[in-house]
């Protein structure tokens, strides 16, 4: 028996989420293989192959990996998935969006953003906005399951010695082609992977005062989120939010400003090990599952704690 | 152009859902039901299309319960000009949707499929991507803006990192987000208007597709709670537990 892992990866580095399929691999047991495609991924293999527990990375380099567009990865990750008894990938966007046409290239159900494995076929994942925790069982030949990240420790990106296997590119689909991509540039630590998270909502009227947040957030080292609201009422960027439909975080601590806590928010937010709120409103949902409340205004605390820390 | 969107009949998004004391499942009776609010957004963007004269027909589709007729009459009265209605009793899974909207797209000669992103129960993410490998169209999953062009289509993805546009060839299947358009609501007449329309039912054996699935669920639990904490009086004493007590910062 052994695995595929899917490596996530950009701009020529291996992305931590990788390093948390990795860990839910080694739960499953077997040898790990890590498949590497894209275009000009020499360092992203040579990143893999040190990864503490990884046997072998196959490295697919191709321009028509460029971007990782689903039509021409997904044949490729269904080819090589036969030799295996599992197929992971990390349940990020690029994740999300390959994997299942895999799966179904494959004819077999997949399993989406498992939080633990049980055992080499039961694995355990949250349904209805992680309001219940679904366990299911897989007879598939292949299993095909994507990693919600923030329930597996990351392994040790250092320890290991992989050999690099150069494996057949097949062809490009020609449906499908990269046009352009707007990324957020930020000095902040990666949302998904920070320990400490301060976030903002609606109360805080408008883009401008998000300040606020980035003052406390550099003095922490923290990563800031949003919620919904904020992001169509257009104060941030919509790579900001969290929950649900968003990102899904579990740092240390949560500190969430002006959020009300609706269901869709809590689910991408309620594994944090601390949650802080600070909210004017008393009856806000937030508090019933936040460690520590302060109840007041967010114009005159954010300052205050800036000043306290 | 013909336009074909999939919606699905859910347990309505501010439900706070029960799990069974059987751990068999969630409660869904006398629960409110409503269509998937992505499901919604694709319903918008393909009427946005047709005012603007690009698509000219709309069918709607789902596959569920005989109830989820009223999540097509729903989108009937949204705009769209006919609806299917492929009944299962059982719930299915994302693999089996996939084929039964193959089928289904077989049929019908789309030139473009809208498929919500996610089904806010499952919480899956796979029904596009996998109708895109088994009709073998191209995707553009989790679209924030769609631009139609003669035979080509550009999205606007939401990724990890910010946007990312694709252009696809037609015919193509395209997954929405929340932030592609902010869904209208029916109007009586059109609601009226909607019971005239046709919808037909089918089953899945009709279009000659088996819906068994390789995955089983054992079990359905409550997550582990988290109960409120304290409220704390000011910022010191904020940042002092979180200093002393929690040890977080």
């Amino acid at each position: 028996m052994a695995i595929l892992i899917v490596a996530e990866h950009n701009d020529g580095s291996l992305a931590a989420a990788t390093l948390n399929a990795v860990t839910a691999a080694r739960q499953i047991g077997g040898d790990i293989h890590i498949l590497v495609a894209g275009q000009g991924v020499g360092s992203v293999a040579e990143a893999a192959a040190q990864v503490e527990g990884v046997a072998k990375v196959l490295v697919a380099d191709a321009a028509h990996f460029a971007y990782q567009l689903p039509e021409n990865v997904a044949p490729l990750i269904a080819e090589m998935a036969k030799q295996y008894s599992h197929v992971i990938a990390p349940a990020t966007t690029n994740g999300k969006n390959c994997l299942p046409r895999a799966a179904a290239l494959l004819d077999v159900d997949q399993i989406s953003e498992i939080t633990a494995v049980v055992s080499a076929d039961t694995f355990k994942r949250p349904i209805y906005a992680g309001n219940a925790i679904a366990t299911v069982q897989s007879n598939a030949t292949i299993k095909v399951i994507t990693v919600r990240t923030t329930g597996f420790d990351a392994a040790p990106a250092l320890g290991g010695n992989a050999a690099l296997e150069i494996v057949g590119v097949g062809v490009d689909s020609g449906k499908s082609a990269f046009v352009g991509e707007e990324l957020a540039k930020s000095e902040r630590p990666d949302l998904t992977s920070a320990k400490v998270v301060i976030s903002g909502g609606r109360g805080l009227q408008n883009g401008e005062n998000f300040k606020l947040l980035y003052a406390v957030a550099d003095k922490l080292g923290a990563a800031v989120g949003a919620s919904r609201a904020a992001v169509d009422a257009g104060y941030v960027a919509n790579d900001m939010q969290v929950g649900q439909t968003g990102k899904i975080v579990a740092p240390q601590l949560y500190i969430a400003v002006g959020i009300s806590g609706a269901i869709q928010h809590l689910a991408g937010m309620k594994d944090s090990k601390v949650i802080v709120a600070i909210n004017k409103d008393e009856e806000a949902p937030i508090f019933q599952v936040a460690d520590y409340g302060l109840v007041g205004d967010l114009f005159e605390l954010m300052p205050e704690l800036e000043k306290a820390i | 152009m013909k336009v074909l969107v999939a919606v699905k009949r859910v347990v309505d998004f501010n439900v706070k859902v029960r799990v069974k004391p059987d751990d068999s499942g969630v409660d869904l009776t006398n629960v409110k039901m409503a269509m998937n609010p992505f499901c919604e957004i694709a319903v918008e963007e393909a009427v946005r299309l047709k005012e603007k004269g690009v698509a000219s027909e709309i069918v709607v589709v789902t596959i569920g319960p005989n109830a989820a007729q009223e999540q097509v009459r729903t989108a009937l009265a949204l705009g769209a000009d006919s609806g299917i209605l492929v009944e299962t009793p059982e719930d299915v899974s994302s693999l089996a949707v996939a084929k039964l909207l193959k089928a289904v797209v077989d049929k019908e000669q789309p030139q473009l499929v809208i498929i919500g992103k996610q089904a806010i129960d499952t919480d899956n993410n796979q029904t596009g991507q996998m109708l895109g490998a088994l009709t073998g169209y191209p995707q553009g999953t989790f679209a924030s803006k769609v631009d139609l062009a003669a035979d080509k289509v550009n999205v606007t993805r939401e990724v990890d990192g910010g946007l990312q546009t694709v252009s696809l060839t037609l015919p193509a299947i395209v997954t929405t987000d929340l932030r592609l358009n902010e869904p209208r609501y029916a109007s009586l007449p059109s609601i009226m208007k909607a019971k005239k329309k046709p919808l037909e039912i089918v089953t899945p054996e009709a279009l000659g597709v088996s819906t068994a699935s390789t995955v089983t669920t054992i079990k359905v639990e409550s997550p582990a709670t988290r109960t409120a904490g304290i409220k704390v009086k000011s910022v010191a004493e904020l940042v002092e537990k979180l200093k002393n007590e929690a040890k977080v910062i």
